[in-house]
């Protein structure tokens, strides 16, 4: 057994180094990723570039006269498209964070990683760094040569052009994030004429070094070393989850042929082991091992052989996307157990969702009872609390909004005269709560503070407290 | 902190240190010798057939630890942490406070800076200026006088017209900053029990509640010669002393006979704590204002 890197190792002997000894101290081989063209490359381009889209043009866009995204930390305001959610919504990103965990779970179930492959950020701006290199330096070869040969112009500029696309790609999306914190057009503009504050300044800068290191350098060795979802996505995995996968039945025995030679009277099979799949692979594995931890589902080997396999004149689909079931058994089930269970569990989580911020009142209510040297004030017949009532106006215009007091017995009210809250204020207003002396049974009894939006009898929210007498 | 101590502490941080330094260093002589051959080097742990590696710290994790060394000792060096040792930055928490307090004071000079120069009467109708006067007297007045201002038993109630030193801007100004200190004396051993029950009966009559003609009348008399000094002959009391007027239906500690004879009988002391000392000049104004705004919501 050797104890240079794995791949070296595994790529190039057979099948049957069934344990591989790794050294975790050694640096990795840089991966020279082979150039493909297929179906599954276009796909990758047709999921990545409106996701890209989306995430450049969505903080410029104006709804009700605010960006609809911005996530205003110091005002601990989040507008989201037609919402602003406040600090005690957080209940609302909880749930959301928890359905696209299932989300990304039943989908795991149905086809595997896709998500790592086709949308996840990691892949789609690494590819983008890849198209740069690509464009400067060339495909594989060019740029094994290119690396090798010694400093000279060619190899200077051909390498500042792709430091140059990165870091510029890497600051476009440094901005465009921070303009999902800072409105973007005062960012782009304090940007270009060195007016930031500092902290502004240090985030701009830390993102893009954050996305620098990891499409241009980290790439790979994020999914293997640091993604959690990585870690756990196997559990989720049965027989009839498609994923990319090598026929072996179909493949082996692998090895070269001469054109012509009839190889199946050899004992050969399709594969002719010519590692386009591993020079393409971006997380540098071979497909062939079987199904690896690694393997992000991209489907750049699947296109990889199939290329060839049109060039030997066999039929495709030695690597593709494809269930274990149908690799052994010939039949895959699609609605399984696990798949409807999760399915269910999403819709259910979805619907009520939707359900909750379609209902969302925007209005908060608290009221303090006052804690003084009496609990409560004697005026004549009359029995008063005093509360410090907040309202916060969580809607986007003003409203006036009406107290109420609810209760057992007839509580009036003194002292809130009904003032037009403006979006996004909390009014703080002291209440007088009185009642008759007669009337109250108890020393403590319950009530509920209530307030009402006069132009709007559906924004309304209470306070539950109690009032105490003698 | 003693000298023992002190030196206790130094002693104990010391020694921890240049222990964990040895450990660092032994053990990572051990595991470069045989670096060669790693696969050999096992620690002799073994579990269902997994043996365990004895590797070394890759470098970069032990650099780590020098680097933490090298932080501890320059920590050590410039901030108090060892022992009585006051650090050779100078740096205290006492004046860390103190460095934040002036912070915030030149952050809310602006705002309080602006309102600071109004007139009291103006201010108190500029709704933004009232907002945060409310606030701060929820924080610093609501505790006694309700969050009103309605005040409480004892506690004067400062949405009436009633004012016990006056009820001017600058009067108001001059209670805030300086605080009142009011003094009934008690009477128990001047007009004995029976002219106590006399004197409230009095009392009583003055402010038109029911109460008992003949002892009133006896009261009339130890009143002129016991209470006028303060409340005044015709019991309208008297603002520079802070003495209540005891001819409206207001009290500060009850009106009922029981509350009245207790007050006659054992004095009251009541006292409003100077806020100059506790809250700055620009806020005492903007609290005046809001206490001023008060009485003026009232009246309309």
């Amino acid at each position: 057994m050797s104890d240079k890197p794995a791949k070296s190792a595994s790529s190039s002997s057979s099948k049957d180094a069934s344990i591989r000894y790794v050294n975790l101290y050694e640096a990795d081989d840089k991966i020279y990723i082979r150039r493909i063209t297929g179906f599954y490359q276009r796909l990758r381009r047709y999921t990545g570039i409106p996701l890209m889209l989306g995430f450049l043009l969505m903080p410029w866009l104006v709804i009700d006269g605010r960006p609809a995204m911005l996530f205003d930390l110091p005002e601990r305001k989040f507008h989201v498209l037609w919402l602003t959610f406040w600090p005690q919504d957080a209940m609302y990103l909880a749930w959301l964070l928890v359905i696209s965990a299932f989300l990304l779970f039943t989908v795991t179930v149905l086809v595997g990683r896709v998500w790592c492959g086709f949308t996840c950020p990691q892949t789609v701006w690494t590819q983008m760094f890849i198209w740069a290199e690509f464009v400067c330096e060339g495909d594989r070869n060019k740029r094994i040569k290119l690396d090798a040969q010694p400093w000279n112009f060619e190899k200077i500029w051909r390498k500042s052009a792709k430091q140059a696309i990165w870091i510029a790609i890497s600051l476009v999306t440094s901005l465009t994030f921070i303009g999902y914190f800072t409105p973007i057009r005062e960012l782009i503009v304090g940007f270009f004429t060195i007016d930031l504050g500092l902290a502004t300044a240090f985030w701009v800068f830390f993102f893009l070094i954050a996305t620098y290191m990891n499409a241009g350098f980290m790439r790979e060795q994020f999914c293997k070393y640091i993604c959690p979802y990585a870690r756990f996505q196997a559990v989720m995995y049965d027989k009839d989850t498609l994923t990319v996968s090598y026929n072996p039945l179909r493949g082996e025995k692998r090895g070269p042929r001469k054109s012509g030679d009839d190889y199946k009277a050899q004992g050969m099979g399709d594969c002719i082991d010519c590692s386009w799949c591993v020079q393409v692979c971006p997380v540098d594995i071979d497909i062939r091992d079987g199904l690896q931890a690694e393997c992000i589902d991209c489907g750049l080997c699947v296109d990889a052989c199939n290329s060839v396999m049109d060039k030997m004149g066999y039929e495709r689909g030695l690597i593709s996307f494809t269930t274990e079931d149908a690799i052994h058994n010939g039949k895959t089930k699609v609605f399984r157990p696990r798949l409807l269970g999760y399915g269910l569990m999403l819709s259910i989580m979805m619907g009520l969702f939707v359900y909750s911020i379609a209902t969302r009142v925007p209005v908060g209510v608290e009221a303090q009872r006052d804690r003084g040297v009496q609990m409560y004030r004697v005026a004549g017949d009359r029995i008063i609390n005093v509360y410090t009532l907040k309202i916060s106006n969580m809607d986007r215009q003003t409203h006036v909004y009406d107290v109420t007091i609810e209760g057992p017995h007839k509580f009036g009210i003194d002292g809130y005269r009904p003032i037009p809250v403006v979006e996004g204020e909390v009014l703080v207003v002291p209440v007088r709560v009185e009642v008759k002396k007669a009337d109250l049974k108890k020393k403590k009894t319950e009530i509920r503070i209530r307030a009402r939006a006069r132009d709007n009898a559906e924004i309304t929210a209470f306070h539950e407290t109690t009032f105490i007498g003698p | 902190m003693s000298t023992f101590w002190s030196l206790w502490i130094i002693v104990l941080t010391v020694t921890n240190l240049v222990l964990l330094l040895w450990i660092l260093f032994a053990n990572r002589k051990r595991a470069v010798v045989g670096d060669e051959n790693t696969e050999a080097k096992t620690t002799g742990h073994e579990y269902d057939g997994i043996e365990e590696y004895d590797n070394p710290l890759p470098r970069w994790w032990f650099f780590m630890f020098v680097l933490t060394f090298v932080f501890t000792v320059f920590y050590l060096a410039a901030y108090p942490g060892l022992g009585s040792w006051k650090g050779f930055l100078g740096w205290t928490s006492v004046g860390e406070l103190r460095s934040h307090q002036k912070e915030a004071e030149t952050l809310y000079a602006d705002t309080y800076g602006a309102y600071a120069q109004m007139p009291i009467e103006e201010l108190a109708k500029n709704t933004d200026a009232m907002k945060m006067g409310f606030r701060l007297f929820s924080n610093n007045c609501a505790i006694c006088h309700g969050a009103d201002g309605g005040g409480n038993p004892g506690f004067p109630n400062l949405t009436d017209h009633d004012w016990l030193y006056g009820g001017t801007p600058e009067k108001i100004l001059e209670t805030i900053t300086h605080g009142r200190v009011a003094a009934m004396p008690a009477w128990v051993g001047v007009v004995g029990e029976e002219g106590i029950v006399q004197l409230a009966e009095y009392v009583l009559k003055l402010s038109g509640s029911e109460h008992d003609d003949v002892k009133a009348e006896a009261g009339a008399k130890l009143f002129s010669a016991n209470c006028v000094v303060c409340h005044g002959a015709d019991g309208k009391g008297n603002e520079t002393v802070g003495a209540p007027n005891l001819t409206d239906d207001i009290w500060l500690y009850g009106g009922d006979p029981a509350t009245i004879r207790q007050t006659i009988r054992d004095g009251r002391a009541g006292v409003m704590p100077a806020q100059g000392e506790l809250l700055k000049q620009d806020r005492i104004h903007l609290l005046a204002a809001y206490v001023y705004s008060l009485s003026m919501n009232d009246s309309e």
